[in-house]
């Protein structure tokens, strides 16, 4: 499918955020950002769902916790009952108090790491991944907005670009993919 | 009027429960001193809350901060409750405190006891207890100081402007926070500890410390949501509550966290003198004792882990409730086992004198709030706090 990309890039977070507001008034979709950094209160603007990195991590969490207790009750209770400290150890339930610690730093483990490489994966940036960003100046100090024409039937690319330009762009670029 | 209403149902189940059990000294005063610890406790971890604001240079919590100042001004009344049970005990009115009876250090006496005696340059009784009173003195002394200080400053910052105030209040919250971390602990030492007088905890002041930084959070929380609802604070949006939340949130792990570690190594290590603490709890306040510790954990885990439960004041205000609840009881079995052993109620003196305080501190904090505007006018960060959003 033929379609051109508009990358607008500017110098300033603010010049952006508030280009970005007044370009979505009058209803033109915003495709993505590229920032080096956060910018606060742009998510809304353009439209950004919230992460459901939370529910991954939590989900991850959970599967730490179960896998835990599970290898411990098999290694510790089933396969080869263990008389550590004068404790009975003959269920799961009676030496609960001491598979803590495990179980939290195993949770703890499997939510960072989960979560860690579900971002990676989501946002395809694993290393020696090929660079999405249009330009390697966003990783520096410049801000790149990015429209797609076929979002945006009601203007042509060149009114899009001419009201890009009209919030303080710095440079303007087409891209057909 | 609520508050009214709450101290005279307060006063009548006390009335009640002198009927229906009878007078009890030993168990009055030990709820006496429940109470009076609980919500001194609440309005101490909200005048830390303040200080830590302030040497943090926090934006978000300026909107909030005089209901933080509302809810630490029971600590006057609180204090005056503790000193009262412990000059009591010194003066043999009740017997909370096992190590004020003289006999326990008289050599040959049936009631000697070797290991309390040879705490006494710490506790002791009569003139060897000056260090104990000295201590309780400064932090008295130093609590009602800050207490001044901060709403001094605090109020003299919305006439006067500039930044002298707030540097002036980031240098003496340093300070505040300096004394505070000592003095947290042992006054959890002096004042709970010593109440079960054999057995000894390192990480028990953290444990008592971190209890009532969450209780403060809550009540905190709960006062913003009802002046939100009432129109005082315009300013204050979900952004706001969705931090206290998290701080309900995280603080609630931290005690779960110190509650846990304490019991585990206790219990892996199954030292006589250190197990005691735990037996007595486990034989007569099981029920009370895990269900306020899992509710305490699974309530702020379960049901505020998520965003949009931080953002609903709903949930918010039942959850913070039943936590708040949670931590009474806590506070509760801290103090009972070692002063009413087994022969523990919870009946309508319990209830009343929990009602009854509830009632005087919601007074105290309300008319602490009605003095001085609920938004600071000069505070620096002001603007921030109030374009503060996440």
């Amino acid at each position: 499918m033929a379609d051109k990309v508009i990358y607008a890039m500017y110098d300033d977070e603010q010049i952006l955020l508030r280009g970005a507001e007044k370009l979505v008034e009058k209803g033109v979709k915003v495709k993505d950002v590229f920032s080096p950094f956060p910018i606060h209160g742009l998510d809304p603007v353009i439209g950004v769902k919230n992460t459901r990195l939370g529910i991954a991590s939590f989900m991850f969490g959970c599967m730490g916790v179960s896998l835990a207790l599970l290898g411990m009750y098999y290694f510790m209770i089933q396969d080869w009952p263990m008389n550590i400290g004068g404790k009975p150890s003959m269920a799961l339930y009676m030496n609960i108090p001491s598979f803590i610690p495990v179980t939290f730093e195993f949770t703890v483990f499997c939510a960072a790491h989960g979560m860690a490489l579900t971002y990676l994966l989501v946002n395809k940036t694993l290393p020696g991944m090929p660079a999405r960003n249009p330009d390697p100046r966003t990783t520096d100090d410049k801000f790149v907005m990015e429209l797609r024409a076929s979002e945006n039937h009601a203007w042509t690319p060149g009114e899009l670009t001419a009201m890009l330009e009209s919030t303080g762009a710095i440079e303007l670029d087409q891209k057909d993919i | 009027m609520f508050t009214y209403t709450l101290v005279i149902i307060g006063a009548i189940f006390l009335g009640v429960d002198l009927v229906v059990n009878g007078f009890d000294g030993q168990r009055f005063w030990a709820n006496l001193y429940t109470c009076g610890f609980f919500f001194f406790a609440i309005s101490l971890g909200a005048l830390f809350f303040i200080a830590l604001q302030y040497v943090t240079e926090s934006a978000w919590a300026v909107l909030i901060k005089r209901v933080f100042e509302g809810v630490m001004s029971f600590l006057p009344i609180g204090l005056a409750v503790i000193l009262l049970v412990l000059v009591a005990g010194f003066f043999h009115g009740h017997h909370l405190f096992h190590w004020m009876n003289p006999d326990v250090y008289t050599v040959g006496h049936e009631d000697f006891d070797l290991i309390i005696a040879n705490k006494t340059p710490y506790l002791g009784v009569g003139g060897d207890s000056w260090f104990f009173w000295l201590r309780t003195l400064v932090y008295t002394a130093t609590f009602l100081i800050f207490l001044v200080l901060f709403r001094k400053w605090s109020l003299q910052e919305d006439q006067k402007g500039g930044l002298a105030t707030h540097f002036k209040m980031y240098r003496r919250g340093a300070l505040f926070l300096v004394f505070f971390s000592v003095f947290s602990t042992t006054l959890s030492w002096d004042w709970l500890m010593s109440i079960d007088t054999h057995w000894f905890s390192t990480l028990y002041g953290w444990y008592i410390f971190s209890g009532m930084w969450v209780s403060a959070t809550i009540v905190t929380l709960m006062f913003v949501i009802y002046l939100k609802g009432k129109g005082y604070l315009p300013n204050v949006n979900e952004n706001h509550i969705h931090d206290m939340g998290k701080w309900m949130f995280a603080i609630s792990i931290l005690w779960s966290y110190l509650w846990f570690s304490q019991f585990m190594l206790i219990w892996y290590s199954n030292i006589p003198e250190e197990v005691t603490y735990f037996l007595d709890r486990w034989e007569n306040y099981k029920i009370p004792y895990m269900t306020m510790f899992f509710v305490n954990l699974l309530f702020p885990l379960l049901i505020l882990m998520s965003r949009d439960a931080k953002r609903n004041n709903k949930f918010l205000i039942v959850t913070g409730l039943i936590i708040l609840c949670g931590h009474f009881v806590d506070i509760f079995i801290v103090i009972m086992p070692g002063t009413m052993f087994g022969h523990w109620h919870f009946s309508f003196l319990e209830v009343g004198m929990f009602l009854l305080f509830a009632g005087i501190f919601v007074h105290t904090v309300l008319r602490t709030l009605a003095k001085a505007p609920l938004t600071p006018v000069n505070h620096p960060y002001l603007d921030e706090a109030i374009h503060f959003h996440q």
